[in-house]
């Protein structure tokens, strides 16, 4: 433990440095995600190609996570470039269905006294649904981000930025006591990222839940 | 109908045909029907015969296969819907009301939307609460859930009256409130359109309900056929084929009577009354004197109590109507208090006189050509009857 400790003080520069590149490549992900997610879910939740959306954003979950980034490297070289791709595309589906999810939900005759008061398509989107959707969209990002959080640690593989380079130093260095400090940085530095997403996004969700909406 | 009634139809339905996608009968086939200003026109029929289409056609929240829909005049089939609707009333059975905004930003919506300033908008909210019974004060700044569905629902007919359109369209309204609450709502609805005069178009399935908010009605037939489209005199006295007559159902004889205020009814004035303040000796000679079971003790011309001339027991309750109940409510008061004679006051609760039994059978039973007791002119006339 001691010698952890010590260890730590002595490397704590870069474990901060790789604890914030760790956050901003999840909230790049977790951005591009959102981007194209909502737009998308908008266009298609009442259409029956939903379906089919939904189908495509599943099908990148099943790529086993190292397979998805090796993939990406062809086209798009090694780096930040490919993570941030790799870790939109396991967003998708969570913030995605959500949104698709949400926007269902909404009462039909709220929608619809919207438009027989006069309000547009977007000012119907943007003024009533969108705020109705949106405790359940925030769950679905506040999914979204627990699970890139422990997947952002395979960019170290492809030459990313983030705490897997921690992990992985560990790893190359296996036999030495500093492999297990290593390592153990890594992973204590996603668990505490976690805890912060998640109180975030419940003070998030808090905040955008309207007092109108609140189930008692 | 009324003098103050021009006869100029606010909506016009020229040849209107809706047919869904996928369908092969249409919901509505070539309607053609005028709605004259200032006037509420219901339509009514059994579920499914295209009442609701053709409301929404009216506000384009459906578009027509064919046809064309006049409004004031101007041929608004294909202007932009969205301006369209921002001058037409707009409220729905389950209401619609936006959860996320308070019952003040929900009426605030269309104000908004056409760009009144804060001060006019906030002047408004708190009319229009004023109008339908709710204290702005207490109200405004609640949301949707914290409300009861008849409040639910007054807050919804504001919201839909919010920048004054000239025309109203509600569809059901009432249909989920229970009948008490259907009931004040109705006539609180008669009360305000006596002030404002809207073009109104109202659906419901319940010919009660036409028949009472209706100026006219159009009976709605299977594959969005009208049938028939008059008064509710004419349609409950001289309905136009068996479908209406089923439709009407077997009470059209009692429903008739719900079409004649009390206030225009003739009233017997030989019931033997007393001043209150009439002292023992004085009681005992009217009691004797007259041939009735009760005598009406009036203070002030106030009715206020019944005098057993046989020693009491078997008092009729007291429950006076006043001028804006109908024979109907009449005949009810009658029905459940077990008697046969209501007392009749006017608008200041004064004493007018009677109203047996027997006169209200024989009001049934008029002769359709000698004519059913003239019927008030709800635009001008038609009040709100206050609970007994
Ligand atoms: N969106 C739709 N797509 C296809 N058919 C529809 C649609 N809406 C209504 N219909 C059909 O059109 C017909 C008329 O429906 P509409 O809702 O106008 O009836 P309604 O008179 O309002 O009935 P209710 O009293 O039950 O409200 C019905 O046969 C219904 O199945
Ligand atoms: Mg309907």
């Amino acid at each position: 433990m001691t010698g952890f400790l010590d260890y730590t003080s002595g490397n704590v520069d870069a474990l901060l440095q790789a604890t914030l590149e760790h956050t901003v490549l999840v909230l790049q992900g977790l951005g591009l995600a959102v981007l194209i997610g909502l737009p998308l879910a908008a266009l298609t939740y009442r259409a029956r190609s939903r379906t089919a959306v939904l189908a495509v954003a599943g099908v990148f979950l099943t790529i086993p996570s190292y397979a998805l980034f090796g993939l990406l490297i062809t086209p798009l070289g090694l780096g930040t470039a490919p993570s941030v791709v790799a870790l939109t595309l396991y967003a998708f589906l969570p913030v995605l269905r959500n949104a698709i999810v949400g926007l269902r939900e909404i009462d039909p005759a709220v929608v619809e006294s919207a438009r027989g008061m006069g309000l547009s398509r977007l000012q119907v989107l943007l003024r009533v649904e969108l705020p109705l959707a949106l405790p359940v969209i925030i769950t679905g990002l506040r999914v979204a981000a627990q699970m890139l959080l422990g997947i952002a640690a395979i960019a170290a593989a492809v030459n990313g930025p983030g705490l897997g380079n921690l992990i992985l130093q560990g790893l190359s260095s296996a036999g030495t006591p500093f492999a297990v400090y290593l390592t153990l940085q890594g992973v204590l530095g996603i668990i505490v990222l976690a805890i912060l997403f998640d109180l975030l996004f419940a003070a998030l969700n808090r905040l955008t839940t309207s007092r109108g909406m609140i189930h008692v | 109908m009324s003098d103050q009634t021009t006869d100029r139809p606010m909506i016009r339905l020229v040849e209107l045909t809706k047919t869904y996608p996928g369908r092969t009968a249409p919901a509505v086939d070539a309607l053609s029907l005028d709605v004259p200003e200032g006037e509420i026109v219901v339509f009514v029929g059994p579920s499914g015969c295209g009442k609701t289409t053709t409301m929404k056609l009216i506000n384009r929240l459906i578009e027509p296969t064919s046809g064309r829909i006049l409004l004031d005049g101007e041929d608004v089939t294909h202007v932009d819907p969205d301006r369209l609707r921002r001058g037409i009333g707009y409220a729905i059975q389950q209401t619609g009301l936006f959860p996320h905004r308070t019952v003040a930003e929900n009426i605030a919506t269309v104000p908004k939307l056409l760009g009144w300033d804060r001060t006019r908008v906030a002047e408004r909210v708190d009319a229009l609460l004023h109008m339908v019974g709710l204290a702005p004060e207490e109200y405004r700044d609640l949301h949707p859930r914290q409300l009861s569905g008849g409040q639910q629902q007054r807050v919804g007919v504001a919201r839909a009256l919010a920048a004054d359109p000239p025309v109203l369209l509600m569809d059901e309204p009432f249909g989920a409130i229970d009948p008490l609450t259907r009931e004040t709502l109705q006539n609180e609805l008669l009360r305000i359109q006596r002030e404002i005069r809207k073009t109104i178009v109202f659906v419901t399935h319940d010919i009660d309900e036409a028949v009472k908010m209706g100026d006219r009605i159009a009976i709605f037939a299977e594959g969005g056929r009208v049938v028939q489209y008059d008064t509710p005199e004419r349609i409950l006295s001289e309905p136009a084929d068996d479908f209406v007559s089923d439709f009407i159902g077997a009470g059209a004889s009692v429903r008739r009577l719900s079409l004649t205020r009390i206030g225009d009814a003739t009233v017997a004035e030989d019931w033997p009354t007393l001043p209150f303040s009439a002292d023992a000796s004085e009681r005992a000679a009217a009691v004797a004197a007259g041939d009735h079971d009760f005598l009406l003790l009036l203070d002030d011309g106030l009715p206020v109590e019944w005098l057993p001339s046989s020693g009491g027991g078997g008092l009729p309750v007291l429950a006076p109507v006043g001028p804006d109940h109908t024979l109907y409510d009449a005949l009810d008061t009658m029905l459940s208090n077990n008697s046969d004679v209501v007392v009749v006051t006017d608008a200041q609760g004064r004493y007018r006189g009677t109203l047996d039994l027997p006169t209200i059978q024989d009001l049934i039973h008029v002769d359709d050509a000698a004519g059913v007791p003239t019927r008030v002119s709800r635009s001008t006339s038609r009040r709100s009857g206050e609970p007994r």
